[in-house]
C-alpha cells in the first residue's frame, strides 16, 4: 500500500488515473488495525485495478478534514479526483469494503 | 452439512475475543481442551476501544485497555487456544455436535460452544445521527480523538462510560459539552468520576436537556438541543459529537437458536448454560446485572469450566452406558436420598449376581443434573436399564429388591 500525506495526497489520489482506494486510519484506532490485514488481503486480489493508499491522519487531520473525514475507521474511493464512495465505522467490514471494490473496477 | 465428515472436531469454540472469550479459552486451553476463538476483527473486543481502565484489579495505577488485553490474547495462546480471525455468521446446534459457519465460508465443529460476542454502542437514531456518522459523529473516543484538536465538542449520556470518555477527550479538544438530561449536578456516573469531572474547566454542562437533531452539510455543524423542562429548542454550534448512552448486545446471528429476552441479551444460569445444552454465554452479550471487563473475565471462565464438565460428563456416559454392546442398569442416586442409599446394597447384589451380563453404572444426580433431566429422573433410586443406548426398562422407586430382580430378568434372562 502507498503511504498518502499531505505532501503527495494530490499526487496520487486526486490526479491519478483509475480508482483509488484511500485507509484513513490512526495507530491509536484498534478498529482500523484489525481492519489493516483485510485491506491487504483485499490489495493483493484487486491491486491490479485499483490503486490501494493509507493515510494515517495523525499528523494530517486537515487533509482528513478537508476530505469530510472526521472518524475513523473510514474507507473512500477516488475516482478523477473526487470521493465516488465511502464506508465508515461498523459499515467498513472486510465483507463491506470488499463489495463497494468490486463496485468500482 | 456433507462436507462434516473428516472435519476436525474441537471440544470448545469460542466465539468472540473481547475479555470474556479470550478468557474462557485461558480456561479452556489450560485444562488441555482444543480451544478455537473466532474473532471478527482484532482480539480484545471493547476493552481495546477505552484507553485506561482504571477498575481492574492488580494494576494500582491503571492499565490501558489495548495493554491489558493484549496481555488476554497472549496468556490464552500461551496454553494452546488458536484464534482465527473470521466473523461467525451462522450456528446450527445438535447434542452431538455444534457447528458454525463463518462469513469467509469456514465451518467448524465443536462439542461445545461458548458466545461472547460482546456489545456494540447504542445509537440514538436522531435525525442527522446516521449520515454523519465519521463526519463528526463518533461513538469512540480513541478511535477519533485526534480530529478535535483544538475544536468544540458535545458528549451525549452521563453514565461512567460517558462522562470518563469525555475526559479524555480534554486531553485533545477546546471544550467538551456534556448533555444531561437530569438535573443540574445530577450525574448517572460514579462519585469519584463525577468529582473528577466538575473540577475539568474544559467540561461544560447543559443540564435538563436532550438532543433532538445532529445538523451539518457534509460535515457536523451544530445540534439541536432541547429543554426537557420548557420544551425550549435552541441550535448550539459544535464540530464533533459524541455518543455513549450504554450499548446492545451483538446477538443478532444467535435469534432462533439460543433463548434470550426481548433486547437480545442471551439468557443464562450462574452456570453461564443456554438454553441449549452444551452451549453457554459470557460477557456483555448475556443479560446480567453489570457489564465491565472483570465481570465478562469471570463470566469466561465459569464457562469455560462447566463446558469441560459437560465434555466429561457426556463422554463418560457415552463410554459406560450408550457405547456398551451388552445391557446396562443405570442406578440413579444421590448422596442427599437416605432411600437411594439405603437401596444401594441390593442393586449391587443384583448386578453381582449377573455378572458378564449386566453392567453398573451409579449415577450421582447431583452431580450429573442434566443426564438425570433428560431421562426424566424424579425420584430416588431409579433404575434405568440401557440396550444399544437406549432405555429398555426403568423401575421408578422400588421399595423390595425382588421388584429390581424381576426388571433385571425382564432385560438379561432368568438365572
Ligand atoms: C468506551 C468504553 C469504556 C469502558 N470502560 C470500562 C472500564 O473502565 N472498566 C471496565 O471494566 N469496563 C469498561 N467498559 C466495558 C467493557 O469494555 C466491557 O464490559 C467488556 O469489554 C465486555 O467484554 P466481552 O468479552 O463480553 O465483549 P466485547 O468486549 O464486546 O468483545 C466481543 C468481541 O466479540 C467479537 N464478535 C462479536 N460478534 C462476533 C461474531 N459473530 N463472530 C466473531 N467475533 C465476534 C467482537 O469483534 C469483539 O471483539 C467500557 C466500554 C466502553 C465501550
Amino acid at each position: 500500500m502507498i503511504q498518502v500525506d499531505k505532501v503527495n495526497f494530490e499526487e496520487e489520489v486526486l490526479q491519478a488515473e483509475g480508482p483509488v482506494l484511500v485507509d484513513f486510519w490512526s495507530p491509536n484506532c484498534e478498529p482500523c488495525m484489525a481492519l489493516l490485514p483485510d485491506i491487504e488481503a483485499l490489495e493483493k486480489k484487486y491491486g491490479d485495478r485499483i490503486k490501494f493508499c493509507k493515510l494515517n491522519v495523525v499528523g494530517n487531520r486537515r487533509l482528513a478534514i478537508s476530505q469530510k473525514v472526521l472518524g475513523l475507521p473510514t474507507i473512500c474511493i477516488y475516482k478523477n479526483g473526487e470521493k465516488a464512495a465511502g464506508l465508515t465505522g461498523e459499515e467498513a467490514s472486510a465483507v463491506g469494503i470488499e463489495a463497494m471494490v468490486r463496485e468500482h473496477v | 452439512m456433507a462436507a462434516s465428515t473428516g472435519m476436525r472436531m474441537y471440544d470448545v469454540i469460542i466465539v468472540g475475543a473481547g475479555p470474556a472469550g479470550l478468557c474462557a479459552a485461558l480456561y479452556s486451553s489450560r485444562s488441555r481442551l482444543s480451544t478455537l476463538v473466532l474473532e471478527k476483527a482484532r482480539p480484545g473486543g471493547q476493552a481495546s476501544t477505552t484507553e485506561w481502565l482504571e477498575n481492574y484489579p492488580g494494576f494500582p495505577k491503571g492499565v490501558k485497555g489495548p495493554e491489558l488485553m493484549e496481555f488476554f490474547a497472549a496468556q490464552a495462546r500461551e496454553f494452546g487456544a488458536e484464534i482465527v480471525k473470521d466473523e461467525v455468521v451462522s450456528v446450527h446446534f445438535s447434542p452431538e455436535r455444534k457447528a458454525v459457519r463463518t462469513a469467509k465460508g469456514g465451518e467448524y465443529a465443536a462439542k461445545t460452544v461458548v458466545l461472547c460476542p460482546g456489545a456494540e454502542p447504542r445509537t440514538l437514531g436522531l435525525p442527522g445521527e446516521r449520515e454523519l456518522r465519521g463526519k463528526g459523529v463518533s461513538y469512540c473516543a480513541t478511535c477519533d480523538g485526534d480530529f478535535f484538536t483544538d475544536l468544540d465538542i458535545v458528549v451525549i449520556g452521563n453514565g461512567d462510560a460517558a462522562v470518563e470518555e469525555g475526559m479524555y477527550l480534554t486531553r485533545f479538544v477546546e471544550s467538551a459539552t456534556i448533555i444531561v438530561v437530569h438535573d443540574e449536578g445530577v450525574l448517572d456516573a460514579t462519585a469519584i468520576i463525577r468529582d473528577r469531572a466538575f473540577k475539568n474547566s474544559k467540561i461544560k454542562w447543559i443540564w435538563n436537556s436532550v438532543v433532538d437533531e445532529i445538523c451539518g452539510d457534509g460535515i457536523v455543524k451544530s445540534v439541536i438541543i432541547r429543554n426537557i423542562k420548557t420544551n425550549e429548542r435552541t441550535e448550539f454550534e459544535t464540530n464533533g459529537v459524541f455518543i455513549f448512552v450504554g450499548t446492545v448486545p451483538k446477538t443478532d446471528f444467535l435469534r432462533g437458536a439460543v433463548e434470550m429476552d426481548e433486547r437480545g441479551y442471551v439468557a443464562t444460569n450462574e452456570r453461564m448454560e443456554t438454553s441449549v445444552d452444551g452451549v453457554y454465554c459470557a460477557g456483555d452479550a448475556r443479560a446480567k446485572y453489570l457489564h465491565q471487563v472483570i465481570t465478562a473475565a469471570a463470566d469466561g471462565a465459569i464457562a469455560a469450566v462447566a463446558a469441560e464438565k459437560y465434555i466429561h460428563e457426556e463422554e463418560g456416559f457415552r463410554e459406560m452406558v450408550l457405547e456398551p454392546a451388552s445391557p446396562v442398569m443405570v442406578c440413579f442416586w444421590s448422596p442427599a436420598s437416605r432411600e437411594s442409599l439405603d437401596f444401594m446394597a441390593s442393586v449391587e447384589r443384583i448386578a453381582e449376581a449377573r455378572a458378564g451380563a449386566l453392567v453398573l453404572v451409579k449415577i450421582d444426580v447431583y452431580r450429573n443434573r442434566r443426564i438425570a433431566g433428560r431421562y426424566g429422573i424424579k425420584s430416588l433410586p431409579t433404575l434405568a436399564f440401557f440396550r444399544g443406548g437406549q432405555i429398555v426398562h426403568k423401575v421408578e422407586w422400588p421399595t423390595t429388591e425382588e421388584e429390581v430382580v424381576a426388571a433385571a430378568e425382564k432385560v438379561v434372562g432368568r438365572r
